[in-house]
């Protein structure tokens, strides 16, 4: 072997950058990724020293500093006097309660709609049709408005409620009321109440844990009583019989605490200008729950459909050919393979529902976007600040749910043999 | 469309500091119009008629400047802002001023970095409701629904009210006076509130303005008045004293009928100086000579604006009251032209 045969270690040119297709993707990349990383720099520099130099540099202390404002539909206890950050947290519940209850909603219209889309029956399924090209085609700007505005327009005013001969009056033997500021509901009431914890941020009602305690209890001891069930079984042959038990054992004691406590239903009841007692869905919160659930319905329908059209043919004509009926074929064989396909979409429509809500403010509910990116913004004068917390929430928000959703497609995916 | 809003935002910025370095009053010449930050809507302040002409009290101190500076007082854009957008407007350089029915206060001066030149109508908060109510005092109100335009004094004032007076109420927010009014009107809320001269054009332009009733309660005061960005005096001074300008006429009898006359010269010195028949002072703010003859020739003097915008022979009906000169019990005052 001769010296010569042996390839030189190539020595490392910088022209080797430019000219070697080894480094040359590696290269692009960096210059790329220098140039935005500058522009990037420059950008959030010139805000910065601009600010600055208007007398409003970047400060979060206003987050402190008393808010002034009132907030009407509110799920921990709120006054003017307490400080933005509280209103900010009091905008964040309301985002997430709109956008808990419009998932759940358009979860159900969802698979409801998806399956009646695929159905025999001719009508049914173009009345679906009609229902996703209405609601899909039309912006949810204007769906909220439409709910909103009917909502006014339509249900009557608290005062027609009054009177001797009231032009309205209260449905389902006089428990809720339905107004065109909202609807009144019951609510539960504890006349031996056990009061409240309070932990600092909100109140925890110590009524609720102790029903939840004690509900968990009877869970816990009715299993227990199954898993004896079955070891009797596998020992003699016989199964006694658990479901009257275990019944008793989950809601016997949740009556008698309820006893205990005094549980009764407070009813809503018209004092002065509106209802008073009961549970208030606002007028905005039941629009944009209600605009947000019916547009968001008509992608998971056609997500649904699509998922459920993916599923080989031979799965429901197997099915079929053991005898299974077309329903029980549709939630016990199809459905949870088209899960696979529908989840995923299903992750983005709660994500793209969640960030919809901030259309709130278009109807004065109070949301994050309403009080963080409205009042708080408006009346400190704070722009980027405020701007800069809205996004980084929205987008912890976003990443959670898509974390949560992607955990839950783990678990049920298809594992493939 | 978040990242949409923060770019802009810094790019906002980017401007603010363009804006405010540069003198606004130069690039007002340059460009040959001044933008003006008006309502969206406020009968007898700024408003647009049938022609889509936008007309008021507000507007008219605008085209006021336009006259001053072009000798044109359509030399003007009109740039309408809600009440939520006018800071963001006027600091990021979209508008040279607002003549937008704001109310100076203290942290808007003091904070939000605009500067306050004057006043040119002293207000208050009012209440307005339906007759059919029977309401008569807004002590009464507990636990009514009250429609509040968002970003306003109002929605802090309101708060502090009935906290004050011990009572509840459930607050509807909106963006705009044309949705809360529509609101009002389909009893979505009992009571609408804003300011009284405010509320007194909302009224007029209901569809039955007899059955609703405004209390007779103030609770706040609303001086309102034109603001300019902070930190660019020289342009601060030209709105201060054209709007001086308009006050002094009235005081001094200066009218659109006789200004022309009164401009080649009279034996009232603070006139001549006005007007610019003596002295420099056209020159020292940047303008020519005869600035004030121009504002006063184009809109009249202060009560002429307010006689023909929002007098008690418009729909609007509003008496001088607080406004009326401070030689008449009220509180419009110039300061001297010397
Ligand atoms: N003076 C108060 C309120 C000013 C205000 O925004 N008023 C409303 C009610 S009259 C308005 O001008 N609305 C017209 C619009 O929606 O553009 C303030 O400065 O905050």
């Amino acid at each position: 072997m001769s010296d010569a045969a042996i390839p030189q270690a190539e020595r490392f040119k910088l022209s080797m950058l430019i000219y070697d297709s080894r480094y040359r993707s590696a290269t692009i990349q960096a210059v790329v990724l220098t140039l935005v990383l500058a522009f990037v720099f420059w950008i959030v520099n010139n805000a910065v020293t601009n600010l600055a130099a208007l007398g409003k540099p970047i400060r979060f202390d206003f987050l402190g500093d008393t808010a002034s404002y009132d907030i009407n539909q509110k799920l921990i206890e709120y006054s003017s006097t307490d400080s933005h950050g509280r209103a900010v947290l009091v905008g964040l519940l309301n985002t997430l309660l709109v956008a808990f209850m419009g998932c759940v909603t358009a979860t159900v219209i969802g698979v409801i709609g998806g399956v009646l889309r695929l159905s025999n029956n001719w009508l049914v399924s173009r009345l679906m049709v009609l229902y996703v090209e209405i609601f899909r085609n039309v912006p949810l700007l204007l769906w909220i408005f439409v709910c909103m505005f009917t909502l006014t327009a339509l249900a009557p005013q608290p005062r027609a409620f009054r009177g001797e001969n009231p032009e309205a009056t209260m449905k389902l033997w006089d428990s809720i009321a339905i107004t065109n500021r909202g609807i009144y509901l019951p609510e539960p009431l504890f006349s031996r109440s056990l009061g409240n914890i309070d932990i600092g941020i909100f109140l925890i009602s110590v009524d609720l844990l102790a029903i939840l305690a004690v509900l968990g209890a009877g869970i816990f001891a009715a299993r227990w009583n199954s898993k004896r069930a079955n070891a009797i079984q596998t020992a003699t042959g016989d199964r006694p019989k658990t479901l009257g038990v275990n019944t008793a054992l989950i809601v016997v004691p949740v009556l008698a605490l309820l006893v205990i406590l005094g549980f009764h239903i407070g009813k809503p009841a018209l004092a002065g200008f509106n209802f008073r007692g009961g549970i208030n869905m606002s007028a905005p919160l039941i629009a944009l729950w209600l605009g947000l659930s019916l547009y968001t319905g008509t992608y998971i329908v056609e997500a649904v459909r699509s998922g459920i059209q993916a599923v080989n043919k031979g799965q429901t004509e197997a099915a079929s050919a053991l005898g299974i009926r077309p329903g029980r074929t549709m939630s016990l064989v199809v459905l949870p393979q088209a899960m696979r396909i529908i989840i995923p979409q299903l992750i983005s429509q709660y994500l793209n529902l969640t960030k919809n809500s901030s259309l709130a403010i278009a109807i004065g509910y109070m949301d994050l976007v309403s009080t963080l990116g409205g009042v708080t913004l408006n009346q400190t004068g704070r722009e980027m600040e405020c701007i800069l917390l809205l996004m980084a929430i929205y987008l912890t928000i976003s990443l959670l749910i898509s974390g949560g959703m992607n955990w839950y497609n783990e678990r049920v995916k298809l594992v493939e043999r | 469309m978040k990242k949409t809003v923060f770019f802009g935002a810094l790019v906002g910025a980017g401007l603010v500091a363009g804006a405010s370095a540069a003198a606004t009053l130069d690039d007002i010449k340059d460009r040959g119009k001044i933008h003006c930050g008006v309502t969206e809507g406020t009968l007898g302040f700024s408003a647009r008629d049938s022609e889509g002409n936008h007309q008021g009290f507000d507007v008219d101190f605008c085209r006021a400047l336009g006259a001053a500076i072009f000798n044109d007082s359509d030399a003007v854009e009109y740039i309408e802002l809600s009440s939520k957008n006018r800071f963001t407007a006027l600091s990021s350089g979209q508008v040279d001023l607002l003549y937008r029915t704001t109310t100076w206060t203290f942290s808007r001066d003091v904070d939000l970095k605009t500067t306050f030149v004057g006043i040119n109508y002293y207000d208050g908060q009012g209440f307005m409701v339906p007759k059919e109510l029977g309401v008569t005092s807004a002590k009464e109100l507990e636990g009514a629904t009250v429609c509040i335009e968002t970003g306003t004094t109002t929605e802090l004032n309101l708060a502090d009210f009935f906290r004050v007076n011990g009572m509840s109420y459930e607050p509807l927010p909106v963006g705009g006076t044309t949705e809360a009014k529509a609101l009002f009107e389909e009893g979505a809320c009992d009571v609408y509130t804003t300011d009284a001269s405010a509320l007194a054009g909302v009224r007029a332009a209901l569809k039955d303005p007899a059955a609703y009733i405004i209390l007779p309660e103030i609770v706040s005061k609303e001086p309102l008045g034109p603001a300019v960005r902070h930190g660019d005096d020289e342009w601060a001074d030209v709105v201060r004293w054209v709007q001086n300008a308009l006050v002094a006429a009235e005081e001094t009898g200066v009218t659109s009928a006789n200004v022309a006359e009164l401009a080649k010269g009279t034996d009232n010195p603070e006139i001549n100086r006005m007007l610019g028949s003596e002295g420099s002072l056209g020159a020292m703010l940047g303008l020519d000579a005869d600035f004030a003859v121009r504002a006063i020739a184009a809109v009249g003097n202060y009560g002429e604006i307010f006689e023909r915008n929002i007098g008690e022979n418009t729909p609007i009906g509003l008496a001088r009251g607080l406004n009326a000169l401070w030689t008449e019990g009220g509180l419009q005052y110039s300061p001297p032209f010397r």
